[in-house]
């Protein structure tokens, strides 16, 4: 079977054609079919007929869609083994992906606290619950945040946790359950007791 | 008998070792005294024959005469057998009998992409069973895609007293409990390197495992172990191992951890990080610093690699390092270019770079303009998925290949390629021997051209006399093979997917490369006429592999009959119904000279024919 590839004969493709560089004999020419830049729609009829016999590797998915159809499979198909990398680097990458993925979606929020020179960052998922979250911060600040009630808030401190919301209202930590407020914070800022009170919090 | 290349197997008396000469024969003269003049020089020619190495030089020298063989099989200390189906244990230690290393090879190399039947073969166990009575004085064995069991490791703990150094590189089938044994009981134990492997997680402290007191351990690498390691043990099995100077750790070894065991061994050549990345995202200002003075403190260090979960502001640590460094492998570390420009700016020796494509082209191009010793680079994607933009082209191969003019192997994923850079390469880095390309669009063109690729690897093939190693990709037609078959004299391996227009394409391969040894061939369009071409071929290598092509059982059936000390494998991948199967056509054959006829181990979705 002849090659099903041609080169454009056509002078204004030229200055390719100029410029490629071919091992074979001079003289020697093979026609071109016009489509084969286009990356996924450029088969030879032969690459087609295969793509239809080699429908045990393509997962079930794409077969089911494509069976009888002589074009192209849809740039998304998995095929089994390719590209080739070796099961163990892609499921170390996918790992990593995911443990990445943890910083990209903007789960380290900024934390300031009143009086502090500098802020620090923390992120969210480090922590499973409020408990967690406020021994962190405390021991990241070196203060102690006092007694939580849903009445009265915090009790008993010089500072109170409060945060930024999705809406930029400041909230009270710990009023919302744990994955609203992980997924609805946008930074935390440690009051100063004395400015909640201002606020109507606090004692 | 070795599975040495280039060889048409031997005959079977030649195996039995029986000598026609007038002396007593064999070499076990205890019953006369007195040496014959035969003897004499038998024992000369062993003290000889102990001086060579090369396993193709012993090959070679086991052919001249009956004489010969039997001196070079019991001077013949190490032992390489490249399909372990190619010949059965029992002939092997009968053939040698003093052997101290043994490396085996099992699966072939595609069945790391999932295209073969998961309990395929290639057991360890009928090694380790017949070594243990033949080879008490076994120091070393070197295995790569084997399955091996716990019981297999158990045995070999159990069996070999001087045992010295285990590598498992792709293997399966073992845990955390044959590792424990292995550390336990091996007391003379140099070397335990665990590479690429699967390894279960039986729940055993292996680590914990290891003698309490000073080990001869010289290398560690367990950086696949996917479990928790007892980071305390660890640390004490560093420091009573004054000799180690390969450490690989697993990801669950944190930077700190790392920190503390780069100060028990400032010795270290070569290091594998473990997570290098911080808990919360945050360094600590005095860490930064700690961590640089660590790596500073290891004078020696030429290698290193790790990295699984990288924070790039972390890197610094390394730089007191960098200008030693001959091997850096960042192939689990997702860094930019601008990551990247700062360490490699000051690695001028280096001559093995491995990476992920989050660098760039522009990653590479700074590679280029500092690494000017570079003999190996590999890029593997990060996504490794085929309709998507890709970061790094052919504009970081240019580059490559304008500043690394010593690269000698090269493996390169990417979306798109062009011919004219590929030549560019092929002109630029003479030196060339190992060259895998893949694009990973399947039938991808020349993307600035639309044609085929096949001018490019045709300049490869043509232009780096050295080449040995060639994997081709993107669209090729039946003239990219005419190029491979007419200039490719030295390749041993090949590796084709998706190429090719007809029968064509693999007739010129066989029949033009005459060292061809492994042949690796997935969906392209070859068929029984083309298997047929290769007949005069098959007994000189080591195997052929052709998935999702042409073939039907009736082409290779008559491979089979026509080739009686080939083992002709077809197989089904997995469970596929009777419809899907046409016309009488396989999908997996996989077919390899062999001196014992059919395997007795075969699963059921595998056919000999």
């Amino acid at each position: 079977m002849e090659s099903g590839m041609a080169y454009e004969k056509d002078d204004l493709m030229i200055n390719l054609k100029a410029t490629e560089l071919r091992l074979g004999l001079p003289g020697t020419e093979e026609e071109t079919n016009e489509d084969h830049h286009q990356d996924q729609s450029s088969l030879s009829s032969s690459a087609l007929k295969n793509r239809k016999r080699h429908s045990p590797e393509i997962t079930r998915e794409e077969k089911s869609d494509h069976d009888g159809e002589e074009t192209a499979p849809p740039a998304k198909a998995q095929i089994v083994g390719w590209p080739p990398i070796r099961s163990y680097r892609k499921n170390s990458l996918q790992q990593m992906k995911k443990s990445e993925a943890a910083e990209i979606s903007g789960m380290f929020v900024k934390v300031s606290m009143d009086g502090a020179p500098y802020l620090r960052k923390i992120d969210l998922r480090v922590y499973k619950n409020y408990p967690e979250l406020l021994k962190a911060l405390e021991n990241m600040f070196k203060f102690t945040v006092g007694e939580y009630s849903e009445r009265e808030g915090y009790k008993g401190s010089d500072y109170v946790p409060t945060y930024e919301d999705k809406d930029g209202d400041w909230m009270l930590v710990g009023d919302v359950p744990w994955d609203m407020f992980m997924s609805s914070c946008k930074r935390l800022r440690i009051m100063r007791e004395s400015e909640a009170r201002g606020l109507g919090w606090g004692v | 008998m070795s599975e040495d290349d280039d060889r048409s197997p031997p005959s079977d008396a030649a195996a039995t070792g029986i000598t026609a000469s007038g002396s007593g024969g064999s070499t076990s003269v205890e019953l006369f005294p007195a040496p014959y003049p035969d003897q004499v020089l038998e024992n000369v020619l062993e003290n000889v024959l102990c001086f060579l190495t090369s396993r193709r030089d012993r090959s070679a020298a086991s052919l001249v005469c009956k004489s010969w063989y039997r001196a070079e099989a019991l001077t013949r200390s190490e032992l390489f057998i490249g399909n372990c189906y190619a010949v059965s244990p029992r002939r092997t230690t009968a053939r040698f009998t003093r052997v101290r290393s043994v490396s085996i090879k099992g699966k072939p190399r595609f069945a790391d992409f999932n295209l073969m039947p998961h309990n395929w073969g290639a057991h360890f166990a009928p090694w380790v069973v017949a070594m243990a009575k033949a080879y008490p004085w076994l120091e070393k064995i070197y295995l790569k895609r084997m399955s091996v069991t716990d019981e297999d490791l158990v045995l070999i703990a159990e069996s070999f007293p001087n045992f010295k150094e285990l590598v498992l590189v792709c293997c399966d089938g073992f845990g955390t409990t044959g590792l424990a044994v292995v550390a336990n009981k091996c007391r003379q134990l140099r070397v335990l390197d665990l590479i690429e492997s699967e390894v279960m997680d039986e729940d055993v402290d292996w680590i914990a495992c290891f003698p309490g007191s000073h080990t001869c351990l010289e290398s560690l690498i367990f950086d696949c172990v996917d479990c928790l390691v007892n980071f305390e043990a660890l640390e004490r099995l560093v420091v009573r191992s004054p000799s180690l100077k390969k450490l690989r750790l697993n990801r669950y070894v944190s930077i700190g951890q790392l920190y503390r065991l780069m100060i028990r061994a400032p010795q270290l050549t070569h290091l594998g990080t473990g997570s290098f990345s911080t808990s919360d995202g945050m360094i600590q200002g005095e860490q930064e610093a700690d961590y640089a003075s660590a790596f500073a403190a290891c004078k020696s260090l030429t290698c290193l690699s790790g990295f699984r979960e990288t924070l790039p502001e972390l890197l610094p640590a390394i730089y007191p390092v960098c200008a030693n460094l001959t091997s850096l492998n960042f192939s689990y570390a997702n860094i930019n270019a601008e990551q990247l420009k700062p360490v490699i700016c000051h690695c001028h020796k280096l001559q093995t770079f491995w990476a992920l494509d989050s660098i760039c082209d522009e990653g590479l191009q700074a590679v280029a303009a500092t690494c000017k010793e570079l003999r190996e680079l590999r890029v593997f994607p990060v996504d490794a998925r085929e309709d998507i933009e890709g970061p790094v082209s052919e504009v970081g191969l240019q580059a490559i290949s304008e500043g690394c003019r010593k690269l000698q192997s090269i493996l390169y994923f990417c979306q798109r390629m062009t011919n004219a850079v590929v030549i560019a390469m092929s002109k630029n880095c003479p030196d060339l021997v190992v060259f895998r390309l893949c694009i990973m669009g399947r039938h991808r063109p020349d993307h600035l051209t639309g044609q085929p690729m096949d001018e490019g690897f045709g300049a490869i093939v043509m232009n780096c006399k050295k080449l040995t190693r060639l994997a081709v990709s993107g669209l090729l037609t039946d003239r990219a093979f005419s190029y491979i078959g007419q200039y490719g004299k030295l390749v041993r391996t090949l590796s084709v997917a998706f190429a090719g227009d007809s029968d064509n394409g693999l007739k010129y391969m066989l029949e033009g490369c005459p060292k061809l040894q492994k042949l690796e061939i997935r969906d392209s369009p070859f068929g029984d006429v083309a298997l047929h071409s290769g007949l005069h071929h098959y007994y000189n290598m080591r195997f052929l592999w052709m998935s999702s092509c042409k073939l039907t059982h009736q082409g290779c059936r008559e491979v089979a009959r026509a080739l009686p000390r080939l083992v002709v494998e077809v197989m089904t991948r997995n469970e596929v119904d009777e419809e899907d199967i046409v016309d009488d056509e396989i999908e997996i054959l996989y077919m390899y000279r062999s001196l014992e006829g059919p395997r007795d181990d075969v699963p059921k979705i595998v056919q000999i024919l």
